[in-house]
């Protein structure tokens, strides 16, 4: 199935909103611009309804290559997670798909 | 940063919009992302990553109040997995200089 792309949000808000086609696409741009620059300070991102992106410091682990198997530690490092929000979580579960994503 | 500090930093860099416009555009692209994961249609945004659906299988609960066994139906849970610019952007914030 087709995906959702910044091309697609941008048309919606030109269709719904009225802003001109540069507009729209500044907007979309701006939008997460902004949000990924919040993380990027080490800031949680909190979109009631949506959901929260929060931030996870992971400690170094071991890894592996799988290609060789060769031993290599997995540097420590600093990962987003997304937690959905109530109001996604009821809307998503409510979906009836027969197809699971992969 | 809340929706509303979202929604200020945007119009700082928007001048030209007014921040009514600015709090529309924000609620409904966050309202069209939620309709497309909830119609099961993916969300892919170059740079910053992908929304999808996880399905969950049906399984056995028990109530932790009264042991009681509950049969939970599968559902499906959003996803997200951030793209590369963000994981590299969100990573090197954490390193020591």
């Amino acid at each position: 199935m087709a995906a959702l792309t910044k091309a697609e949000l941008a048309e919606k808000l030109f269709e719904e909103l009225g802003l001109n086609k540069r507009e729209a696409k500044d907007m979309v741009d701006i939008f997460f611009d902004e949000i990924r620059d919040s993380l990027g300070r080490n800031e949680q991102v909190k979109l009631s309804g949506f959901g929260n992106f929060d931030l996870r410091d992971k400690r170094q682990r071991p890894g592996r290559n799988p290609k060789t198997g060769e031993e290599i530690p997995i540097s420590a490092r600093r990962v987003v997670t997304f937690k959905p929000g109530q109001k996604l979580k009821v809307r998503v579960e409510a979906y009836a798909g027969t197809q699971p994503q992969s | 940063m809340t929706k509303s500090e979202l929604i200020e930093n945007i119009v700082a860099r928007q001048p030209q919009l007014s921040p009514k416009d600015v709090e529309l555009a924000v609620k409904t692209m966050l309202d069209y992302m939620s309709q497309s994961l909830s119609s099961g249609e993916r969300i892919e945004i170059r740079g910053f990553g992908s929304f999808s659906l996880h399905y969950r299988a049906p399984r056995t609960g028990r109530n932790p109040k009264t042991g009681e066994t509950v049969e939970l139906k599968g559902k499906y849970v959003p996803h997200f997995k951030p793209g590369k610019e963000l994981r590299d952007q969100v990573n090197d914030s954490g390193e020591e200089e």
